[in-house]
C-alpha cells in the first residue's frame, strides 16, 4: 500500500484498502477502480482568494500537485505562512513538501485545502522542528463533495519543541488527515486538535499517531465533530509512550454528535504505554443532542433550528478556543458558524 | 386568559390527564396543589408543548389562541413561560448569551425589533441585583454546575427578562433556602399585573404566604378535584389529600 506510488504509477492495486488495518474505515481501493489521469497544471493567477487571505505576507501555493518542495525558517525567526493546496479538475496528483523550522524559530502555518473536483490528491508535509522551536499549524479544508483526498503530516520535534495543530474540515467524498508526530526530544509539547462538520454523504477521517520517545513530553488532543445526514466520520488516535519516555503526560478526547440516524462515527482511541510515571487520560463519547435540553431551549423561545445550531456551535467552539493565533481563529470560527448556520 | 377544557393527555398507553378543566382570568394567580404523580408537571409540559404527549381530547387556549396547534417556541413567543421543576443545563452557552438569543428570537417571532446588547445587559444587571444574584454567574454556561437553588433563581431571572404574560411555576420553591424563597417570591410578585397571570404549582402552603393566590386548585388523578380560595391551601396542609385520592 502506497498512495503516492498508486498515483504516480496509476496502479489502483497500491491504494490503501480495508485490508490495511489503519485504513479499514477509509477504503480507497474499494472506491476507485482506476486512478484518474494526471492533473493538468493550473495556470498561474487562477487561484483567487484563500480562506486565510490578508493574514499573512507570504502565500505558498501547491496547485494540482506542483509548488515549492522545501521551506526553511531560519533559527530565531518568526513567520506566518499561508499554504494553499488547490486542486481543480478530475485528475490525480500528489505533492510532498519539507518544512524546516530552525532552533527557537516560530512558524504559524495557515493551511487550506480547496477544490478537489472529482479527482484524487495527496499532499505530504515533512515538518522538522529544531530545539525550542514552535509551530502552530491551522488547517481549513473546504473541499468539493466529490473530492478524494489524503493529507499527511510527519512532524519531528527536537528537544523542547512545541507543535500545535487544529484541523477543521467539512469532509469530501473520501478524505483523510493523517498526522504522525515523533518526540524523540526531552520535554517536547504537542496539541493535536481536530474538528469536523459533515453533511450529506461526506466522509472525514482524522488519524493521528504520536510517539513519545524522550522523557517529560506532553500531548493534549481534543477532537470534536458532528455528523449529519449520511455522513461518516472516523477518528483514530494513537499515543505511544516508548520505553524511557518517563514522566510523559498524554491526554486524548474525542466527542462526536450524531445528528441523523443514518450518519456514522467510528472512533478508535488508543494509548500504549511502555514507560514509567506516565499521566494518561482518554475519553470518547458519541451521542445525540439532548431532547430535554432542546425542549428547554424552545420553551424559552428558540426555534428548533436555532437551538440546535447554538448547541452545536458551542460544542465545537471549545476547540476553536484553544487556537493560539487570534486572527486565524476568528476566520475558522466564522467559517464554522456559516457551516453550522446552513445546517437544516 | 388561560382556558383549559376537558383536557385529556396520555404518554404511551397511560392516560395522565383525564379531563382537566381550568380557567385562569387575566391578572390572577392560581395555585395548583396535589399529590406526587397527580399530573401537575405533565400539565405544565402539555401546555408548553413538550413532545411525547398525545392529547386525546379537550382544548387549551391562551387569550383565545389554540395553544395545542403551536410549536413550543411559538407558544413561548405568545408569552407562555414555564419555570421548570428541574431546570436543564446547557453546556457551553453562557446564560447571558442564551437569554438574549431567546429574547430576540421571541421578539422576532412577534415582529418586534431586536433588543440591543447594551440595553439587554443593563436590564440583566438590574434583574440580577433584584434577585441578589452575582452577575458573574450569568457569564457561566447556563445552569452548569449550579446548585439546585441557584437554578431556580436563574429560572426567575429568565422569567423577569423575557417578561411573559402567562407564567407556570412548577415547584419553584423546592430547593430554595428561607432567604432565597423570600427573594424569589418578591421577584415573582413584581411580575404580577393586570395583564398577566400565573399558575403556581407547589406542595407547600409557605410559598403561598409570599405569593398570595386568588384561587387554589387540587389536582388529583389527572383532573381538578376541588377549587377554593387561599384557605383551601391551609386545609390541605392540615388534612392532606386523602379525601381527593379516593374520590378521583
Ligand atoms: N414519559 C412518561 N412515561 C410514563 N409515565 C409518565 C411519563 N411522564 C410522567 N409519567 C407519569 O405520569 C404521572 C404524573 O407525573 P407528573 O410528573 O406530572 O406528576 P406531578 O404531579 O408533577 O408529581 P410531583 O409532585 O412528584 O412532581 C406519574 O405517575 C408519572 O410516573
Ligand atoms: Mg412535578
Amino acid at each position: 500500500m502506497n498512495l503516492d506510488e498508486a498515483i504516480r504509477l496509476r496502479d489502483p492495486s497500491r491504494l490503501p484498502s480495508r485490508r490495511d488495518e489503519d485504513w479499514r474505515w477509509t477504503d480507497l481501493r474499494g472506491l476507485l477502480r482506476t486512478i484518474p489521469e494526471p492533473s493538468r497544471p493550473l495556470a498561474a493567477g487562477t487561484a483567487g482568494l484563500g480562506p486565510f487571505d490578508g493574514l499573512t505576507e507570504e502565500t505558498l501555493i501547491v496547485a494540482n500537485g506542483s509548488g515549492p518542495e522545501e521551506i526553511r525558517i531560519a533559527g530565531g525567526e518568526t513567520r506566518t505562512l499561508a499554504l494553499r493546496h488547490i486542486s481543480r479538475g478530475d485528475g490525480a496528483h500528489s505533492a510532498r513538501l519539507r518544512i524546516d523550522v530552525g532552533p527557537s524559530a516560530r512558524l504559524t502555518l495557515l493551511e487550506s485545502h480547496e477544490g478537489g473536483g472529482a479527482g484524487l490528491s495527496l499532499l505530504g508535509v515533512d515538518l522538522h522542528l529544531g530545539a525550542d522551536a514552535a509551530c502552530e499549524r491551522l488547517v481549513l479544508a473546504d473541499m468539493d463533495a466529490e473530492a478524494v483526498a489524503v493529507v499527511e503530516l510527519d512532524a519531528n520535534l527536537a528537544a523542547g519543541a512545541r507543535f500545535s495543530q487544529t484541523l477543521l474540515t467539512a469532509g469530501a467524498r473520501r478524505q483523510r488527515f493523517e498526522t504522525r508526530v515523533r518526540h524523540p526530544g526531552q520535554g517536547a509539547e504537542v496539541r493535536l486538535d481536530g474538528l469536523y462538520v459533515l453533511r450529506d454523504r461526506r466522509h472525514a477521517d482524522l488519524t493521528s499517531k504520536v510517539s513519545h520517545e524522550g522523557p517529560g513530553g506532553r500531548t493534549d488532543q481534543l477532537a470534536r465533530g458532528v455528523a449529519d445526514d449520511q455522513a461518516r466520520a472516523v477518528f483514530q488516535g494513537r499515543i505511544t509512550v516508548q520505553e524511557g519516555a518517563d514522566g510523559t503526560d498524554a491526554r486524548m478526547a474525542h466527542n462526536a454528535l450524531i445528528l441523523s440516524d443514518r450518519a456514522e462515527v467510528d472512533a478508535r482511541p488508543e494509548l500504549e504505554i511502555y514507560a514509567d510515571d506516565v499521566a494518561c487520560a482518554h475519553g470518547a463519547t458519541v451521542g445525540a443532542l439532548d431532547d430535554e435540553v432542546l425542549f428547554y431551549m424552545r420553551q424559552r423561545g428558540l426555534p428548533e433550528r436555532e437551538a440546535r445550531s447554538l448547541l452545536v456551535a458551542s460544542f465545537l467552539g471549545e476547540v476553536i478556543d484553544r487556537i493560539e493565533s487570534p486572527a486565524a481563529a476568528e476566520r475558522m470560527r466564522s467559517w464554522l458558524q456559516a457551516r453550522i448556520g446552513a445546517e437544516g | 386568559m388561560l382556558s383549559l377544557h376537558d383536557l385529556h393527555a396520555r404518554v404511551g398507553d397511560r392516560e395522565i390527564l383525564k379531563g382537566l378543566t381550568l380557567e385562569v382570568p387575566a391578572g390572577e394567580v392560581h395555585a395548583i396543589m396535589g399529590p406526587n404523580g397527580a399530573g401537575k408537571s405533565t400539565l405544565s409540559y402539555v401546555l408548553t408543548g413538550r413532545l411525547g404527549y398525545e392529547i386525546t381530547a379537550g382544548s387549551a387556549e391562551l387569550d383565545g389562541v389554540d395553544l395545542l396547534s403551536l410549536e413550543a417556541n411559538e407558544r413561548a413567543a405568545k408569552g407562555l413561560f414555564l419555570s421548570f421543576q428541574y431546570p436543564l443545563e446547557i453546556p457551553g452557552v453562557p446564560a447571558l448569551t442564551f437569554i438574549r438569543t431567546a429574547l430576540n428570537a421571541q421578539r422576532k417571532a412577534r415582529g418586534e425589533a431586536e433588543m440591543s446588547a447594551p440595553d439587554f445587559l443593563k436590564r440583566a444587571r438590574a434583574c440580577a441585583a433584584d434577585l441578589k444574584m452575582d452577575f458573574d454567574m450569568l457569564k457561566r454556561p447556563l445552569n452548569v454546575g449550579f446548585s439546585g437553588g441557584e437554578k431556580k433563581r436563574m429560572e426567575i431571572l429568565q422569567m423577569a427578562l423575557l417578561s411573559p404574560r402567562f407564567m407556570i411555576l412548577d415547584e419553584t420553591d423546592s430547593g430554595l433556602d428561607i432567604d432565597a424563597l423570600r427573594i424569589v417570591s418578591d421577584g415573582v410578585n413584581a411580575l404580577r399585573g393586570p395583564d398577566r397571570s400565573m399558575l403556581v404549582i407547589t406542595h407547600y402552603q409557605r410559598l403561598l404566604d409570599y405569593i398570595r393566590p386568588d384561587r387554589v386548585h387540587v389536582l388529583a388523578d389527572g383532573r381538578i378535584a376541588a377549587s377554593g380560595g387561599p384557605e383551601l391551601a391551609l386545609e390541605l396542609e392540615r388534612d392532606g389529600y386523602d379525601k381527593y385520592a379516593r374520590a378521583a
